[in-house]
């Protein structure tokens, strides 16, 4: 079992490395000055030179990217040029401020997608399954930053019941576990959760429909188990496909959302990455983009070792 | 016959699910002895399947409409069941077998735990009793190293040792009928012997009844005591095994027996093939629904309904031509 873990890790390398020089390479290919943001306009020509080899500018690529990546094989992820802190720093404190968004809207996505899959799937073509198909279609087609903002009309702006903006009251640091931290989240938590419900409700109804349709349910039935049973076996077959999309899913949000914390000034990887963007600072998009990346190929490494302990026809030899 | 164990008069289950209602089962009569070993026989679509269904009510209730004069098994009258009890009555009275193990049994729970789960349910014992039982089944249905194939997946399984599984799954409470639909049809011939072997031997040993459908008469021979023949969802003839392979009185057995290859085969002969096909249970014809593709037809064949005909006391048959048929068996039997 160790040593299927340890195989799956070392298969993921190249693909971390791949990923690297995806990073790296996205930044540098699109166009214009890197130094545009942090000079004056009317800089010298000395004084840019100057900045470029302070940033390394002016190394070749090849050179730029294996620095870059020796360094960051080291958790440095250099400087950002428009505030001068470490890039490392800044995407942890970030990626931090996201996952307690994405983990609430998980949760919350999760556990309506599961609810109204499982409803729909076993209840199928009646009017239970339909109100609960037509939730979930809502839920993958409606624009989330058109949901967040309608949610702010009703609750902040017209109800005055929730705060709009932010991670908590001015002047809090950092998140804390108090009703008033809890309302800053609400809104955009279930702005965002809404997209994983859809995706998950849809899932798990064909899922379970198809497991339905199954012999062995039959069989189940014709040895002697009540509904209940059924449905612990229906729910252990569901598990593993289940599993998978979820942890995709937890992937998106982890990857946090540009939109969703813009409307809401969530300080997360999304926000931080619409600030790089738009204010050309490329250590800092290039440290947030990996970081992103590698969460993401280290949460599928861990999805496929769960399923694979959860679905015994898959092979671990 | 004293006190049947299965008693079944007058079964119709139809179809309501699709644009026409299907008459998949049209008046089904079966009595069965304890201990007795009846083989259901019949062309795929014949009703086989859905009669075991309607006997563990396991029909889509919101589709399938069973209807019965009378449906007793050991004494439960079963179209009345309380869910509560149609729980205990399932596996507990009655079990099933199923043609394909590979897809009855639960892919992501090992053997050992499927069985353990039926005793739990059932006996209100432990896990580990439950464990223990399982055990003891997969020593008694010769699964080899039975201790190490009761942590084994289904899809760990050959399909002769999926189906002995299976078995042992449907014997874990004792059941007083075995239901087996055509559980050797998915195996190679050299298994499919194996599992009929054992199947006698188990019914012989716990005084099992037995309704084991198949449509091949060779399964059939070699585990029942009585055949009962089925067109359409009728009984067409029923009677015991050497009665109905040597003189058999319904034109449709009588064709069955043909078409098997054995002795026509040896001599080189054409194997006979019953023509035309099988009709459709949507729109049954209001007389025989044989008549279409029967060698003895007559005009009232297409009208009336045949009534059981009584050739002796357990040779029954649904024919009018019973005259016509009576030295028309084919004398194939007696090379074998
Ligand atoms: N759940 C169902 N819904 C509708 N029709 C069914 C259902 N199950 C069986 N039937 C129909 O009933 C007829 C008899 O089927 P079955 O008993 O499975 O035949 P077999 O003798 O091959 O076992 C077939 O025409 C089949 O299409
Ligand atoms: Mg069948």
């Amino acid at each position: 079992m160790l040593s299927y873990i340890g195989r799956r890790i070392v298969y993921a390398l190249p693909i971390m490395l791949g990923v690297s020089l995806a990073c790296f390479a996205l930044v540098h290919i699109a166009p214009g000055d890197p130094l545009v943001s942090v000079l004056p306009a009317d800089a010298s020509e000395a004084l840019r030179q100057q900045m470029m080899v302070l940033y390394g500018f002016d190394r070749s690529y090849l050179e730029q990217f294996a620095l870059w990546l020796f360094r960051a094989a080291q958790g440095d992820l250099g400087t950002s040029i428009a505030s001068g802190r470490s890039v490392s720093s800044e995407v942890m404190r970030a990626v931090g401020n996201t996952l307690i968004l994405a983990i609430t809207a998980t949760f919350i996505g999760f556990l309506f997608g599961l609810l109204f899959g499982f409803v729909a799937g076993y209840f199928r073509d009646t009017w239970i399954d339909k109100s609960a198909s037509v939730l979930s279609v809502i839920g993958v087609s409606v624009p989330h930053y058109w949901l967040g903002m309608v949610l702010v009309i009703i609750f902040s702006a017209q109800l005055n019941w929730l705060p709009a903006t932010g991670m908590g009251p001015t002047g809090s640091a950092g998140w804390q576990m108090d009703w008033v931290h809890f309302q800053h989240i609400l809104l955009p938590a279930l702005t965002m959760s809404v997209i994983p419900m859809g995706i998950i409700a849809r899932t798990i109804r064909a899922l379970v429909a198809e497991i339905l349709n199954q012999d062995f349910v039959q069989a189940l039935r014709a040895k002697g188990l009540g509904e209940l049973g059924v449905f612990t076996h229906v729910v252990k077959n569901a598990a593993p496909t289940a599993l998978a999309v979820m942890g995709l899913q937890l992937g998106y949000l982890l990857g946090g959302s540009i939109l969703i914390e813009t409307v809401f000034s969530w300080p997360g990887t999304g926000f931080l990455l619409n600030s790089a963007i738009f204010q050309r600072d490329l250590p800092l998009l290039q440290g947030t983009i990996l970081v992103l990346a590698l969460f993401f190929v280290a949460l599928n490494l861990v999805v496929d070792v769960v399923q694979s302990f959860l679905d015994p026809r898959i092979q671990r030899a | 016959m004293s006190q049947p164990i299965v008693d079944v008069s007058n079964l119709t289950v139809v179809f309501s699910g699709g644009r026409v209602p299907v008459k998949a089962v049209n008046g089904v009569d079966l009595k069965i002895a304890a201990g007795d070993a009846v083989a259901l026989l019949g062309e795929s679509g014949s009703g086989k399947s859905v009669t075991l269904r309607a006997l563990m009510r396991l029909l889509p209730e919101k589709t399938a409409r069973i209807e019965a004069d009378r449906m007793t098994v050991a004494g439960q009258t079963v179209l009345d069941l309380p869910k509560q009890d149609l729980t205990r009555y399932r596996g507990g009275i009655v079990s099933m077998i199923f043609q394909e193990p590979a897809l009855a049994l639960d892919p992501v729970y090992t053997l050992g735990d499927q069985i353990a789960e039926t005793v739990v349910r059932h006996e209100g014992v432990s896990f580990s009793e439950g464990r223990k039982r399982a055990l003891d089944l997969f020593e008694r249905v010769r699964i080899p190293s039975p201790q190490r194939r009761l942590e084994a997946y289904p899809h760990e399984m050959s399909g002769g040792m999926r189906q002995r599984a299976m078995i042992a799954l449907a014997l874990a409470c004792q059941p007083k009928v075995l239901l087996a639909d055509e559980p050797t049809t998915a195996l190679d011939a050299t298994v499919q012997i194996q599992i009929l072997l054992l199947l006698r031997e188990l019914q012989r040993e716990l005084g099992l009844a037995i309704i084991f459908v198949t449509h091949d008469i060779g399964a059939a021979v070699e585990i029942a005591d009585r055949i009962a023949v089925m067109y359409a969802g009728r009984i067409v003839e029923e009677g015991p095994v050497r009665t109905l392979i040597r003189e058999p009185r319904h034109p449709y057995t009588i064709g069955l027996l043909k078409s098997r290859a054995h002795g026509a085969m040896a001599k080189g002969g054409r194997l006979e093939t019953i023509p035309g096909s099988p009709p459709d249970l949507a729109a049954l014809p209001p007389g025989c629904a044989f008549a279409p593709r029967c060698t003895f037809v007559a005009d009232s064949c297409a009208t009336i309904q045949p009534p059981v005909v009584q050739i002796s006391p357990d040779h029954a048959v649904r024919c009018l031509q019973t005259d016509a048929t009576q030295n028309a068996a084919p004398k194939l039997i007696e090379q074998d």
